[in-house]
């Protein structure tokens, strides 16, 4: 009886530990398997001109991404131009300066809306966002706009990585021991001078990792900007053009995909050069924000 | 008043600006939902499945939807409890605190929930033509279970991390293998915490498109089979929105009223669990 007991624990334990390295190594399975469907493409065509190609012509067998790389970089970097400064005040605000129950009230409050899916986002950026760009923000600056552009797409984006900029930056506010705010409040300093010159300071490499989180989310994020950003397989010029980035064009080709000669390879290569980029950041802010919390520590 | 405390005011008052604009877009959205949605809703809606095409046919609702994705987020959330339970166990009972495999895995996990949900759905993809499968309820199933793996399992290790060491040892001196140690004491004491794991993954996955576009493929019949396509709700909204027709297009607000009601059913009920299990935490 005894012996059978031990022995079901030292079965059970190869299996489990079977398991967690199995889990571990997802990510890399993951690679290896859309590496694999996207040699096809890359035994006749070199990795860079299919990067830096403009000429996207599934039909006669040209595929350049780069339409749709500078539209993903495009969508991004607005986002996080209108998301950063929101966040990072709101942070500091809900670390530094709001009261406990003010932050037991908006803690589910913006939890709730890192649940929201992304196509919910996607219809109320069609219902609001377009709308008001085209009849609103485009006219007052004198340019024609669809609405579908550049700048809903940001918008929606900017308000879908609102949850975890915040979430991970409030953290790193909060780590900053207290000792060392008060050690400028000792000598006189402004809430906000402490927070500018101390806290933030303090806080600099976790705040980044928490923005560059923020960036990857939105670089990934498919369904919301493929319902708002327009779709134009054209390197956008202007926040009122259109654009096409790389998850909308991977999400909208799914039906003629298998039709077409290399076009499903094409595809999948596009989903590899999103995973290894996004792993690139996000392996970048986490080896950062471990590091932290070892400082902390 | 003095210049500092001007520039003290000024960013305080930026901050609390910042804060409500964040906080009224979500209101916003919420509004929006629901505004568009409860006209829309109506008892045929959620009991019928759309009659003449769910792109053009005016008559019906959504339940392929309904249920297409309960069934769907269903499976996948059973699918990753069954890993995730195991390896969250694994982790905590048998690896040692400072163990390679443990911090290498749960770096991976912290990697993998960043990953874009289209990539799931592709790989979902190429697993699917690697087994020779078409668009189906299982291959949907395999792409968001994998996809809620890591949310889960964050979770849940966070949670059975804070089981206090003294349940350990008092299992251990009772003469408990680490087996009966790991499910039968730990897992039932972290239990509230690792229903709450499960209901944040079973949201997740219930409300995400990209990875089931590939892979789920999209009907207007309820699937009987792992076999079969399957509809979801986040994809009823994707493509019902997207057509000229009113009537069709109240067929997607409803679907994102009922898809936002779930969400914050499930938000709240977790809220709750968290709370009932904090309670008891020995600190």
């Amino acid at each position: 009886m005894q012996s059978r007991r031990l022995l079901k624990d030292r079965i059970a334990s190869k299996l489990m530990m079977l398991l967690t390295i199995f889990s571990g190594l997802i990510v890399f399975v993951m690679a290896f398997g859309l590496y694999q469907r996207s040699r096809p493409i890359l035994a006749i065509k070199p990795l860079a001109e299919l990067l830096f190609s403009t000429s996207w012509h599934p039909l006669r067998g040209e595929f350049g991404f780069f339409p749709f790389i500078m539209g993903s970089l495009w969508v991004t970097g607005v986002a996080l131009a209108i998301a950063v400064p929101l966040c990072l005040l709101t942070a500091i605000y809900l670390s530094q300066y709001a009261h406990r129950r003010v932050r037991e009230w908006t803690n589910p409050l913006i939890d709730l809306l890192a649940g929201i899916p992304s196509v919910v986002y996607g219809m109320w950026g069609i219902l609001i966002i377009v709308p008001l760009i085209k009849n609103d923000i485009a006219p007052f600056f004198g340019i024609f706009s669809t609405g579908y552009s550049v700048i809903a797409g940001s918008i929606v984006l900017a308000i879908m990585i609102f949850p975890i900029i915040i979430h991970v930056s409030v953290e790193v506010f909060r780590s900053v021991p207290y000792e060392v705010s008060e050690a400028s409040l000792a000598l006189g300093a402004t809430k906000w001078q402490t927070v500018k010159h101390v806290v933030i300071r303090k806080a600099m490499p976790g705040v980044i990792a928490a923005i560059v989180l923020g960036l990857s989310r939105a670089f990934g994020e498919t369904m919301a900007v493929l319902m708002v950003a327009g779709n134009v397989a054209e390197a956008p010029s202007s926040v009122f053009d259109p654009a096409y980035p790389l998850p909308a064009l991977i999400a909208n080709n799914y039906g003629e995909m298998l039709s077409v000669p290399l076009y499903d390879s094409a595809l999948l290569l596009a989903s590899l050069v999103l995973l290894l980029v996004v792993l690139f950041f996000n392996i970048i802010s986490r080896v950062i924000l471990i590091r932290v919390e070892r400082s902390i520590q | 008043m003095s210049r500092r405390n001007i520039e003290e005011n000024v960013f305080k008052g930026l901050m609390v600006v910042s804060t409500l604009i964040i906080l009224s877009t979500l209101v916003l959205i919420l509004a929006t939902v629901t505004v568009k949605g409860l006209p829309a809703l109506n008892l045929a809606m959620i009991t019928q499945t759309p009659k003449g095409g769910y792109y053009l046919g005016k008559e019906g609702g959504v339940l392929n939807a309904i249920v297409g994705s309960l069934y769907l987020a269903g499976g996948a959330t059973l699918l990753a409890i069954s890993i995730s339970l195991v390896v969250v166990l694994y982790l905590n009972v048998y690896a040692k605190k400072d163990s390679h495999l443990a911090a290498f895995t749960r770096f991976s996990f912290d990697v993998l929930w960043g990953i874009p949900s289209i990539v799931y759905g592709a790989f979902g993809f190429t697993i699917m033509i690697f087994f020779g499968l078409r668009t189906s309820l299982l291959a949907g199933i395999i792409a968001v279970s994998l996809l809620i793996l890591p949310i889960m399992s964050r979770a849940m290790d966070e949670v059975i991390r804070m089981v206090p060491e003294e349940l350990f040892d008092a299992s251990y001196a009772l003469g408990a293998t680490r087996l009966e140690t790991a499910f039968k004491v730990i897992a039932r004491q972290a239990l509230p915490g690792i229903l709450t794991a499960v209901l944040v993954a079973f949201g997740r996955g219930i409300g995400d498109a990209a990875s089931v576009i590939f892979t789920a493929g999209f009907t207007d019949s309820i699937p009987y089979s792992l076999f079969r396509p399957a509809a979801t709700l986040p994809l009823a909204i994707f493509f019902q929105l997207g057509t000229p027709i009113p009537e069709v297009q109240d067929r997607a607000y409803a679907s994102a009223l009922i898809l936002t009601v779930i969400i914050l059913i499930i938000s709240v009920v977790s809220r709750i669990l968290t709370k009932k299990f904090t309670k008891h935490i020995v600190k």
